[in-house]
């Protein structure tokens, strides 16, 4: 069994299991931890995103 | 005679062991140092990375030495499977390191990613719980 996943849809569980173990181990509070484990899915996806429209534009 | 510990006052024995079993075990150093919910997340997480690699069939690295590229990235990339532990340990007595070949697709280019991030997410784990063990970090 292979599983078939797009482009989008593997970047997507990438960021989200790096974004939760760098929350889980940085910073000091659970409310810290919580807030930089949501910034560093937020910027994962802007870097996705935006890469993804600079190679669109890169291919044109 | 007293143990023998470091600068922080860790006896070194107690450090080796929270180490080799966050090396062994995703999450295992946390849950050792009694951080249960954060152990149970890290290790819910690895495992998951690590699962989701194999279901997508990636490729584990060997270590080659050739030009400096390639040597980086093989020895790198063999590195970071290590780094996971048990579930590589498993993947290789079952055959899985071997039996598993490069192909195009990217599919399974994300599968070979999701296994050696996994191991690298283990070894921020691992610094974590080695930092808490110390006395440096609650």
């Amino acid at each position: 069994m292979t599983l078939g996943l797009t482009h989008f849809e593997a970047a997507l569980l990438f960021a989200l299991f790096a974004s939760v173990v760098l929350g889980v181990v940085t910073k000091k509070t659970d409310r810290e931890r919580l807030r930089y484990g949501i910034r560093c899915f937020v910027y994962f996806m802007v870097a996705l995103f935006a890469i993804g429209w600079l190679m669109w534009l890169g291919h044109r | 005679m007293p143990a023998k510990s470091d600068a922080g006052g860790t006896p070194v024995g107690m450090l080796s062991k929270v180490m080799l079993v966050a090396w062994l075990v995703p999450g295992g150093g946390h849950l050792l140092l009694k951080r249960s919910l954060r152990g149970a997340i890290l290790m819910g997480t690895i495992v998951l990375m690590f699962v989701l690699g194999l279901l997508m069939r990636g490729v584990m690295f060997h270590p080659q030495r050739a030009d400096l590229l390639t040597t980086v990235i093989t020895y790198g990339g063999f590195l970071g499977d290590l780094a996971n532990g048990v579930l590589y340990i498993l993947a290789f007595i079952f055959g899985y390191t071997d039996k598993v070949v490069d192909v195009a697709g990217h599919v399974h280019d994300y599968g070979t990613k999701f296994l050696v991030a996994a191991g690298l997410l283990n070894i921020l784990a691992m610094i974590d719980a080695f930092e808490i063990a110390k006395g440096k970090k609650d």
